[in-house]
């Protein structure tokens, strides 16, 4: 066990000089490394997703309003008041958490499509107030933002999501939110409170998600209320039920597959989002659960599969 | 006064748009509880389908609503064959993410196959405008054709789900797969059935749509389907006569939004709202308080 | 059973990835010289995106025809940027660094073009935009410095909007105004400004403002508002597919007053959507109109016409001009290094375009006089010409 885990911190301190090395001999041209910086926001973005929709059971549309408040309250620290980077992020996660506590006490009450269109309404809500703040520009949003996402802030943060989410998880909170999902009248027989632990869950996936907003604005100079529209919370949802629903490392492989997609049919132009959308209705319909279903990726299950037996 | 009055006549048209298209997301959502996010697009096709009836066919507006219907109803029904069908017995959500597919894959296609400019509408009805009051209210023939239109496509779509025996099946369906199946109804022949009823619905909301607002283009129908199911939802999700209350209390509210206080404020208010009506009353208006089945 | 699932899956994605790959092997040709073309060719703006990139097209292939520039033909890589801003920044990235292309020509709207104006700087490589009309495009906000690669071929918003004014409270007389602008749209916004400071300037008097949003079909809520305001006039700096349904929603509630607009009204589809009836009284500034009878504009509608099937709107003739201006400053600096090109670009002086003769002033936007049209009976006529006072 203990060597496991200093085999998987060694490869994980090799990913990352690995990449920075590359990054800083030019090896990784700069068009893909716009790609991965999208892939680790996106990951960060999925699997934070993944604690609300796949491991408690509620279906949240939201996701992209947490980015917006992460996105918005960092960028306002560091381009209008100057504070520091990491200040800025730390502040919008828990700006994002708050927010989620104050819409997950009254609507996750609800269950299924209806907690799906509320959370879909608070979206597009939060979307709706930004338009009309003229002092983070109102549509036109807040541009000119300092470019202080790099690779080891990214890795850092996208390493924090990961293990925070996967720990959380595999604690008795966890487990009360996977009880809640798998059967909510039998988890509150057995003592649960339910709406504590789907609170929770929900928060924390939105104090995430407000980490990926803050890191997305501040690599792509301009956020606007539209780039967090409806469509950015679906993007995060198919990669979570595309990975499949409570994997983890499904959820990475997903965001990766999803953000390698988008990148490689680039060359289509206006055929590309056609192609996109068939490759998602194919990949459901043959794969419904996910690539991963709620199995994880391990490294033992790797070395199984290597030795020749079948998974 | 009057102008109180001319904002309710506003409320009341634009309602009657949003409860035409609530009305086919109910009977969708009815029957297999799978929010049909395709539903937007395929009043769109709906509407593009008439667009050429009138103009390349030749046919006139009747004619043109009726193969616009028949042209939707095909499409309803593939996409449920293709796309919903393998997925009966998977997660529900893998089923969303597919109506987001096949949403998407419409729109994109669209833009391909229709070029991304706006279309103007032929007005194949013509409009007289009435004055009311004065001159102070006005309404037009259009505004008055759809009400009526939302009014009997209501009206028709109760009597087939109560009064006949597909729609006995329906109910049927909708209450308990399994159970049906037993029953010896064919359900897979109640899906496909409803699903071409519901996009019917959608192909007549096109065309009215294109008519009454002149033009057409492939993302139409996005942000009135969406509309349409906030309607939908504060009405009673699979209700017939919630669809209707909930699209003229939609339209409603967001005409005096509008009109008394500010357009940007008004999804602000139409969300919000919704939320409080999902807290209180998470059936919808017209709903009956039950526990989700699991 | 998984098995064969699992090879079906891994088969669509193979043949995604190998598609995509034989789209990146075009093989790399010193005999062309390489223009990258960043617009929005899906999503909600495609409109705007795809009749620039026809027109933009339509001009290279005239260059071409006609023997290419120093001795090359000009090839144009275009790529789609969903109407996403951060995705019109992924684009850039790829033409600049991947294709090597010499000049950027997009994205169609400020926020995507603001997101690509940092990759342009980096790379030294000019950026010419057709209809990106807020003043921050080309002059940064904080430092009030020229962008030095930025350059575009269609007004800022402000001149258009100084001579609307004028024309409204001096020509027509009137001083009681409404306006009804795109809350979700810069251009509309920056117009809607100017507009309300240059009226109270001149004496005149707001009396109903309000913003509409994106997705907006009904207008009648604020039209009757404004109706009770008392407006002699409503400015409605928009585009035309909103514009031509306001106007018609307008004239149905009994409002008769004059409209006033912008150039985002120039489309055939304003005619055909609120009809030449409801048109009669209003008036638009504009690059260019269609019916100008110059042999260049007509000979460019001619074409355009001939191989799209419809009259170019005026972004579309921004856009052409922008290919054409790309292609004379290549020329100009004889080498297709970006650097000189981007000289030869700030240098233009009287360029001959279809919107009008044009110099570029210190802050990279063309000088060119405006034009203000008036509809009759659905034909768009030349009401004046008013040069902005800057």
């Amino acid at each position: 066990m203990k060597h496991k885990n200093i085999l998987i911190g060694i490869l994980l301190i090799a990913l990352y000089l690995a990449v920075y090395a590359a990054i800083g001999t030019g090896l990784i041209a700069p068009y893909y490394q716009v790609n991965l910086y999208l892939m680790g926001i996106n990951i960060i973005a999925a699997v934070s997703l993944n604690l609300i929709v796949g491991f408690t059971g509620q279906l949240a549309l939201g996701h992209a309003g947490f980015m917006a408040v992460g996105a918005y309250v960092s960028a306002v620290l560091t381009l209008k008041l100057g504070q520091p980077f990491l200040p800025a992020i730390l502040a919008g996660a828990v700006c994002a958490f708050v927010i989620g506590i104050i819409i997950g006490l009254p609507t996750l009450r609800l269950t299924g499509d209806y907690l799906a269109i509320a959370t879909l309404g608070f979206g597009e809500i939060i979307r709706g107030l930004l338009v009309n703040i003229d002092y983070v520009g109102g549509a036109a949003g807040i541009n000119g933002i300092p470019k202080l996402t790099n690779w080891t802030w990214l890795y850092l943060f996208t390493l924090l999501t990961v293990f925070s989410i996967k720990n959380f998880v595999n604690s008795t909170h966890g487990r009360a939110c996977i009880a809640i999902r798998d059967n909510e009248l039998a988890a509150e027989t057995m003592g649960i409170n339910t709406t504590y632990y789907k609170v929770l869950a929900f928060s924390i996936g939105a104090f995430f998600a407000g980490i990926a907003g803050a890191l997305y604005a501040h690599y792509f100079f301009l956020i606007q209320p539209a780039t967090f529209s409806f469509m950015k919370s679906f993007d995060a949802l198919v990669m979570v039920v595309f990975g499949g629903l409570g994997s983890i490392t499904g959820s990475i492989i997903a965001a990766m597959a999803v953000t390698f997609m988008n990148a490689a049919l680039i060359n289509f132009g206006s055929l590309r989002m056609i192609i996109y959308a068939l490759l998602l209705v194919i990949i459901m319909v043959f794969r419904p659960q996910g690539l991963m279903g709620t199995k994880e990726f391990t490294l033992k299950h790797l070395f199984r599969v290597k030795e020749g037996g079948s998974s | 006064m009057e102008t109180f009055i001319a904002q309710l006549l506003n409320g009341l048209s634009l309602g009657s748009i949003y409860a035409l298209i609530a009305l086919g997301y109910t009977m969708v959502y009815g029957i297999i509880q799978l929010i049909n996010f395709a539903h937007g697009e395929v009043l769109m096709i709906g509407a593009f389908a008439g667009f050429y009836a009138i103009t390349k066919l030749k046919l006139n507006f009747f004619l043109a609503l009726i193969f616009a219907m028949v042209v939707s109803a095909l499409l309803g029904i593939i996409i449920e064959l293709a796309a919903y069908r393998p997925l009966r017995n998977s997660p529900r959500l893998a089923a969303l993410i597919t109506a987001i597919g096949v949403s998407l894959f419409l729109q994109n296609g669209g833009l391909v196959v229709f070029g991304a400019d706006y279309v103007s509408f032929p007005q194949a009805v013509n409009k007289v405008t009435y004055k009311l009051l004065g001159g102070s209210v006005t309404v037009t023939s259009h505004q008055i054709l759809i009400l009526i239109v939302t009014i009997v496509m209501m009206l028709v779509l109760q009597y087939i789900v109560l009064k006949t025996k597909t729609g006995k099946a329906m109910r049927a369906v909708s209450f308990d797969k399994d159970a049906a199946l037993l029953m010896g109804i064919n359900v897979d022949s109640v899906i496909s059935i409803t699903f071409a009823i519901g996009s019917a619905l959608a192909a007549v909301a096109g065309v009215l749509l294109g008519m009454y607002y002149q033009t057409i283009y492939p993302l139409m129908g996005t942000m009135p389907g969406l509309k349409a199911f906030v309607a939908a939802v504060l009405g009673g999700i699979g209700i017939i006569p919630g669809a209707m209350a909930g699209g003229f209390l939609l339209g409603i509210i967001e005409t005096f939004v509008s009109g008394y206080w500010s357009t940007t404020y008004r999804d602000v208010v139409v969300f919000g709202l919704l939320i409080v009506i999902l807290i209180v009353k998470p059936a919808g208006l017209l709903g009956k308080d039950t526990r989700e089945k699991v | 059973m998984k098995t064969y699932k699992w090879l079906v899956v891994s088969l669509i994605m193979m043949l995604a990835v190998s598609l995509a790959a034989t789209g990146c092997g075009k093989k790399e040709t010193s005999d062309t010289i390489k223009v990258g073309v960043n617009y929005e060719l899906s999503g909600e703006v495609a409109a705007y995106g795809t009749t620039a990139k026809d027109a933009i097209l339509l001009a290279f292939d005239e260059i071409n025809a006609a023997g290419g520039v120093l001795g090359k033909k000009i090839e144009a890589v275009v790529l789609d940027n969903k109407s996403d801003a951060a995705e019109a920044l992924n684009v850039a990235t790829k033409l600049i660094t991947q294709e090597k292309v010499v000049a950027h020509l997009g994205p169609a709207t400020t926020g995507a073009t603001l997101n690509v104006v940092p990759v342009c700087t980096e790379y030294k490589v000019p950026l010419i935009t057709n209809s990106a009309t807020n003043p921050d495009v080309t002059v940064d906000p904080q430092t009030k410095e020229t962008r030095e690669y930025v350059f575009r071929t269609c007004f800022i918003d402000p001149p258009q909007a100084v001579v609307a004014a004028e024309f409204a409270v001096n020509q027509l007389g009137k001083k009681k105004m409404a306006v009804y602008y795109d809350n979700t749209n810069d251009y509309s916004k920056g117009l809607y400004q100017v507009f309300k400071e240059q009226v109270i300037a001149l004496g005149g008097e707001i009396v109903a403002e309000e913003g509409y949003v994106k997705e907006d079909q009904e207008f009648r809520p604020t039209l009757t508002k404004f109706k009770q305001s008392g407006a002699e006039l409503i400015y409605i700096p928009g585009y035309y597919e909103k514009v031509a349904k306001i106007i018609s929603q307008a004239r149905e509630l009994g409002i008769d007053v004059p409209f006033l607009g912008a150039d985002g009204w120039d489309s055939p589809d304003l005619v055909e959507v609120a009809g030449p009836e409801a048109l009669n009284n209003t008036f638009f500034t504009n690059h260019y109109s269609p019916q100008d009878p110059s042999e260049k504009v007509q000979n460019f509608v001619k074409a355009y016409k001939e191989r799209y099937g419809s009259i170019p709107a005026s972004f579309s003739a921004t856009a052409y001009d922008a290919a054409y201006l790309l292609a004379d400053a290549i020329k100009r600096a004889g080498s297709t290094d970006t650097v000189a090109i981007t000289k030869a670009l700030a240098e233009t002086k009287d360029f001959d375009g279809i919107t009008g003769k044009f110099s570029f002033d210190e802050q990279h936007n063309p000088v060119k006089e405006v034009s203000i049209i008036e509809m009759v009976n659905g034909e768009q006529t030349l009401k004046t010409k008013i040069t902005p006072k800057q």
